[in-house]
Formats: structure tokens, C-alpha cells, sequence
């Protein structure tokens, strides 16, 4: 590591070292993955892998967590997104193939993949 | 950028470590190698979170889930419905106590609910040995403020206005203390650190040292700027390892990123640091013997003035403030003076972190808002008294401090209340005892260690101490008249007013509220040759309940002098004349039918 010569040096690192504290205590981005026994049968462990390995690539500060069944089985690997101030939106029967195109679209420029969605959240729904 | 989903955070402070935080920590690592999760889950260990109680604590972020008392046998489960199943393992959350649900989140425990944490504010949340968790917390953001932005008078200023009290025990106003040493003529100045935290059930300040130590080097920082200081030093207890082994990590890592040492953040400014570890004598906790200590003599305090402030190390102007004073400093530059004038009471400002101990339900250590009342601290923090029984003491400040009894419980927490009520805020140790607890037993133990602890300086602490000593031991033993109580209290009163340092002054302090709120039980050992909470051996009989004596004879078989005697398969006595107390008669009965009375 370099020596810090002056304020602006200790704010850069600064935003440089802030990312992993925000990915462990939440993040803007929320990625939640149904890992369920329904989940995971149905492959939301690859699907967890890719997004995971999709993000590293691009360098995206996202909070990424899993829950349990919520009981739509049928449409499993569940992949909910929710940018921040936008509804949460819950795709379905996503694969890790569907993974790029989600990132790139609805984490990174905030556009609904309309063919993968089964859901919306509305504020008060939650 | 290394992207993981999910952090483990594993209590790394001294109280899990030794509940086996550690082996809890290698068996993470590997099952989540096992599971194949070892990229995308991290596991951090950090400083303590202060709930020991509960330890070893596991926190699993992003959703901040709080298991406690986890095993290396919970581990493959744990791993399986959390992080794979996206499940909370339910039987591993804490169950509040009262309702009896259980909590998932930390921050809704009533033990957390009720604290605000200042000081500790990153103790649990960061990995201490890495700076850069630290800067990514605003860490060294107010030491480049007050490089960049104040002139020394004004880090003075704004230290003075918020209040900020010296937390190792005295309260002196910590503004005023740095002025003085900024004042004092001379080009080489000192700071250093008290760290040589010694109190029985007090761990304050290692926990600082060992989940945040850049905190209290940036104080240090800012306070060396501030009186004009080069060179300072960290003096901890040999005790400590773990928090001396995080502090050097500290310490390098500062360093190597020009935080410490010559030109700091490219400026003027130099200073750097040594640790110096003390052996680990009570007395060296008082400033002047712990700068004798530091300059390689006998850890013995001299008389002041000269103060510290004007001559101190090797003669030079010195400012010594404890950890959680230094600790405190950071936060009040970044947020101002007048942010911290809103936590606390008017002439004391701010939190006080306590080591809660003793018969109380919730152990641990615990950051309250200054002048909170002692029963929101024992009842709603600590959850009450271990096992339901009833409150009877709390002793606050260590050997140093005083008994507070039932009455004082809802005396507010601040330099002044406890104070006026004979004790003292103290380092912070909090000490909760029950009914079953002898306050003459008490105060022998707390007599016993400053008795020890004395340097022998001074005639008053050092003769003093073992005389009023030798009389607790005679009241607790039934002997002595009511008179003595008078005597042993102008004794003690005596010793607080004429002891050289610190130590002698205060010394007294458990004998005096002890006689303060506690009389009574003084005077049932004396007159009525009787200890209420059943402790002090010598005022007890073991007897034989004759309805519940069976005749088997074991007593009367292990009693070393002969004195139980009777028929097989009738009740036996005991001859209180030929009995030594040992106990072995009740051990050896397995009917309970020996009390002692």
C-alpha cells in the first residue's frame, strides 16, 4: 500500500476499502436468490454462482442474499431485484444463462426483463 | 474487486475465545470449503460485541443475523439452512428472556436495544486487524480534520467544549488537562496511554484495544497534535496479548500508510508510538508510577505536584489519559463538540462503557448514555439477577469504588451521583451481587487485593490497609465489639485522606459504603454472632435435619475429628465443640439432610 501524502489520498482509499464493508452490512442493489430445497433442486445454486461471478466481472456494488421457499415452487429458481427507490421485481425460472442478460439490464440500468418476470412488490405489499 | 456474498463475522474477543470462538471459526472454514462456499461467503473475526454472556456470537451478514452460544457441532447445520438454504437456523437465535421469543437481529435485543454505542461503535462490526475496515468506518477522517483544518488551540477548544471527562476513573476534564501539557514550557513533549486496566471483572479497555485499536491511536494522533507532542507511548498490561498483538498490527499498518511517523498525511506533523508492556502491578494503573514504570524504575507513585501536565516523562510535559478516553476523541472531532453534548447529563457528557459482572443475568460488556439510572443498567440491560434472586449490592469501580445497595439503584450514572453516594465512576467495572453475598465477605476480598496490590510507599495504605484488614477478619469470625465499627470507620476515613496516591485514597472506599448502606449486617456478625447470607464460615453450624437423616453413617464416617456420632439407621447430631467446619459430612450425605445454619 502507498503512503498517504494528503487528505485526498486517505479519501480515495477510502472509497476504495468502503465497498466490502457495504456489501456486508447492505449494499444499494439487492439480489435475493430462493435457495429453498425447491430452489436449489430446480438449480439456484448455479444460478447464485453465475450472478456471483457476474458481478465480480463487472465490478458491481451489490447486496447479494438468499431465502427460503416462498412457496411458488413451480416457478423456482426464484431471482428477486430491487434497486434502491424502485419495486422489487421477482423473476422466475431463471437459469444461468438468464444471468447476464438480468445484470446487465435490470441491476445495471434499472430495465425490467419483462419475459422472466412473475411478480412485482408494491411498497405496501411489503 | 473480490465479490462475496455473505459475511461471517466470529467474535474474536477474549470472553469467546475462551468459550471457543476459535475452533467454532476453523470449522467454518472448513465446511464452507466442504460446501463449496468459500468464494463467495467471508468469514471476519472482530473485536467483542460485548454480549459474552451469550458467546461464542456469530453474526451473519448482509441480514445481520445474531446466533449465539454457537458449537463446532452447529457448524455443518448452520452452514447448510443459512447459507445454503437461505434458512435462520431458529435454535441458534437468542431467546429474549421474557417473552421467550426468539430475537433474529442483534439490534432488537434488549441488551443491545438499550445502549448507545460511541466508543464501540466499530468493536464487532470491523475486522481489527485490518486499517482498512477501519477507514472505511471514517477512521483517520478527523485526524486529516485537524491536520488540515484547526490549529492545535482549536482541537483544545473543541475537546474542552464537549465535555469529555477522563474516563479512568477521577473525571478530569480531559480539554483542560491537554491545555495544561500544551501550556507547559518545554520543546519535548509526551503523550500516553493508560491501558493498564486492573480492576477485578473489568475489561473495558482491552475490549476497546482488541476490536478497535486504530480508534485510540488516532485519539492519541489528535492529541499529540494538539499539546505538541513527537513521541508517545501505549502502556498495557502483559496480560493482555491479544489486545498488544492487535495494536502492533495497528501500530505497522499506521504506519506503512504515513498515519504514523514522520510527516503525517503529508504535512508537519510527527509523531510515533511505543507499547510498552507493564508486569502487571494494580499500582502502575496510577500515572505517576505508571511513568516511573515506563522509565524503567520501580512502579512506585510520587507526590504531585509537579503534575504530569508539566513534568512527567523523564521531567517532560506529559498528558496521559486512559484508553477510553482516547477512544472518545475521534468521534467528537468528526462530529463536533455539540453532537456530543447531546449524549449524557450536563456536567457529564457522553457514554461510559461498563464490564457488567457478577450475579447478573446478562454479562457482558455494555456502553450506556451517561447518567442513566443503575437499575435500567442491572434490570433492563442485564436482565435482572441470576437465577431470580434478590438484588442486594453493586459494586462499582473495582477495589477503588463503592457498594451501592437497594436504595441507590435508581441513582443516575454520572461523575457527581456517585460521587455524593461514596463511590466512584471508575474505570467502569460493574459488579452485581446478591442476596447470597456477605458484605464483610465483600470487603475482605476487595481489602485483600489493594492489601496486596500497595506498593508500600506510604505508611497509611501500607499499614493501614492490613489493619482494617485484620478487623473485617475479626468481625467476620463473630469477634470484635460495635465500637470497632466507629473505629475501623475513622481508620478508613483516615486512609482516604492521607494516602500518597490514588490507590491508598480510595482504598477505604468498600469498607466505607459498605458500613454506609450495609450496617446492619456489620452488626449481626458482631452482636448476634450471625452471618445473614451464610459466607463467613466461622459464624455457621453444620447440623443434622432429624426428619430427613436416614442413620446411613457416611458422615459420621468422613468426619475427620470424630464429632457426628449415633446408631446405624437413626439420625445422627453433630458436636459443634469437636466440629472443624470442614464440610466433608455434607458432601458425603446424600440425603441434604446436613444444612448449615
Amino acid at each position: 500500500m502507498a503512503t498517504l501524502k494528503n487528505l485526498d489520498d486517505l479519501r480515495k482509499l477510502r472509497e476504495q476499502v468502503k465497498g466490502e464493508l457495504q456489501e456486508r452490512f447492505g449494499g444499494e442493489i439487492k439480489i435475493i436468490v430462493g435457495m429453498g430445497t425447491c430452489g436449489i433442486a430446480a438449480g439456484a445454486r448455479e444460478v447464485m454462482t453465475e450472478i456471483l461471478q457476474e458481478l465480480r466481472t463487472r465490478n458491481i456494488d451489490a447486496l447479494i442474499t438468499q431465502t427460503g421457499c416462498i412457496g411458488m415452487c413451480e416457478r423456482e429458481p426464484l431471482v428477486d431485484i430491487e434497486r434502491p427507490g424502485e419495486k422489487r421485481v421477482t423473476y422466475g425460472r431463471v437459469t444461468p444463462k438468464d444471468v447476464k442478460r438480468l445484470v446487465a439490464e435490470h441491476v445495471l440500468h434499472g430495465r425490467v426483463v419483462e419475459d422472466l418476470v412473475v411478480a412485482r412488490f408494491d411498497e405496501e405489499e411489503e | 474487486m473480490e465479490l462475496v456474498r455473505a459475511h461471517i463475522l466470529v467474535c474474536g474477543g477474549t470472553g469467546c475465545t475462551s468459550s471457543g470462538s476459535k475452533a467454532v471459526q476453523e470449522a467454518l472454514h472448513r465446511e464452507l470449503k466442504k460446501q463449496g462456499l468459500d468464494k463467495e461467503v467471508k468469514i471476519v473475526e472482530t473485536g467483542c460485541h460485548g454480549f459474552c454472556e451469550q458467546g461464542p456470537l456469530v453474526i451473519v451478514y448482509p441480514e445481520g443475523t445474531f446466533y449465539c452460544q454457537v458449537q463446532v457441532e452447529d457448524i455443518p447445520e448452520l452452514v447448510e439452512e443459512h447459507l445454503l438454504k437461505g434458512r435462520i437456523l431458529q435454535r441458534l437465535l437468542f431467546t429474549e428472556p421474557l417473552t421467550q421469543e426468539r430475537v433474529p437481529h442483534y439490534k432488537e435485543i434488549d441488551f443491545y436495544r438499550k445502549q448507545r454505542r460511541l466508543v464501540l461503535r466499530n468493536c464487532g462490526y470491523i475486522d481489527p486487524e485490518k486499517i482498512d475496515e477501519y477507514i472505511a468506518r471514517d477512521g483517520y477522517v478527523a485526524l486529516a480534520k485537524v491536520l488540515g483544518e484547526m490549529t492545535p488551540e482549536d482541537v483544545i477548544e473543541e475537546i474542552k467544549a464537549s465535555g469529555l471527562r477522563g474516563r479512568g476513573g477521577a473525571g478530569f476534564p480531559t480539554g483542560l488537562k491537554w491545555g495544561f501539557a500544551a501550556q507547559a514550557p518545554g520543546e519535548k513533549k509526551y503523550v500516553v496511554c493508560n491501558a493498564d486496566e486492573g480492576d477485578p471483572g473489568a475489561f473495558m479497555d482491552r475490549s476497546i484495544l482488541e476490536g478497535d485499536p486504530h480508534c485510540v491511536l488516532e485519539g492519541m494522533l489528535i492529541g499529540a497534535y494538539a499539546i505538541g507532542s513527537d513521541e508517545g507511548y501505549i502502556y498495557a498490561r502483559a496480560e493482555y496479548p491479544l489486545a498488544i498483538k492487535r495494536l502492533k498490527i495497528a501500530l505497522a499498518q499506521a504506519r506503512e500508510l504515513g498515519l504514523m511517523g514522520d510527516n503525517i498525511l503529508g504535512t508537519d506533523f510527527c509523531f510515533d508510538l511505543h507499547i510498552k508492556e507493564g508486569a502487571g502491578a494494580f499500582v502502575c494503573g496510577e500515572e505517576t508510577a505508571l511513568m516511573a514504570s515506563i522509565e524503567g524504575q520501580r512502579g512506585m507513585p510520587r507526590s504531585r505536584p509537579p503534575f504530569p501536565a508539566n513534568s512527567g516523562l523523564w521531567g517532560k510535559p506529559t498528558n496521559i489519559n486512559n484508553v477510553e478516553t482516547w477512544a472518545n476523541v475521534a468521534n467528537i472531532i468528526r462530529n463536533g463538540a455539540k453532537w456530543y453534548g447531546q449524549f449524557g447529563t450536563e456536567k457529564s457528557k457522553g457514554t461510559k462503557v461498563f464490564a457488567l459482572t457478577g450475579k447478573v443475568k446478562n454479562t457482558g460488556l455494555v456502553e450506556v448514555p451517561m447518567g442513566i439510572p443503575m437499575r435500567e443498567i442491572i434490570y433492563e440491560i442485564g436482565d435482572g439477577i441470576l437465577g431470580d434472586k434478590k438484588f442486594k449490592a453493586v459494586q462499582i469501580g473495582g477495589p477503588s469504588g463503592g457498594c451501592l445497595s437497594e436504595g441507590q439503584l435508581d441513582l443516575a450514572v454520572d461523575y457527581e451521583s456517585l460521587g455524593s453516594a461514596g463511590a466512584i465512576m471508575g474505570s467502569g467495572g460493574l459488579v452485581v451481587m446478591d442476596e447470597e453475598t456477605c458484605m464483610v465477605d465483600v470487603a475482605k476480598f476487595f481489602l485483600d487485593f489493594t492489601r496486596a496490590e500497595s506498593c508500600g510507599k506510604c505508611t497509611p495504605c501500607r499499614e493501614g490497609i492490613q489493619r482494617m484488614r485484620e478487623m473485617l477478619q475479626d468481625f467476620s469470625e463473630g469477634k470484635g465489639s460495635l465500637e470497632d465499627l466507629d473505629k475501623l470507620e475513622r481508620l478508613a476515613q483516615t486512609i482516604k485522606d492521607t494516602a500518597l496516591c490514588g490507590l491508598g485514597q480510595t482504598a477505604p472506599n468498600p469498607v466505607l459504603t459498605t458500613l454506609r448502606y450495609f450496617r446492619d449486617e456489620y452488626e449481626a456478625h458482631i452482636r448476634d454472632k450471625r452471618c445473614p447470607a451464610g459466607v463467613c464460615r466461622a459464624l455457621l453450624t453444620y447440623y443434622i435435619v432429624p426428619e430427613l437423616c436416614r442413620g446411613c453413617t457416611a458422615c459420621a464416617r468422613v468426619c475427620p475429628t470424630g464429632a457426628i456420632t449415633g446408631k446405624v439407621k437413626e439420625p445422627h447430631v453433630i458436636d459443634p465443640e469437636k466440629c472443624i467446619k470442614c464440610g466433608a459430612c455434607m458432601e458425603a450425605c446424600r440425603f441434604d439432610s446436613i444444612i448449615l445454619k
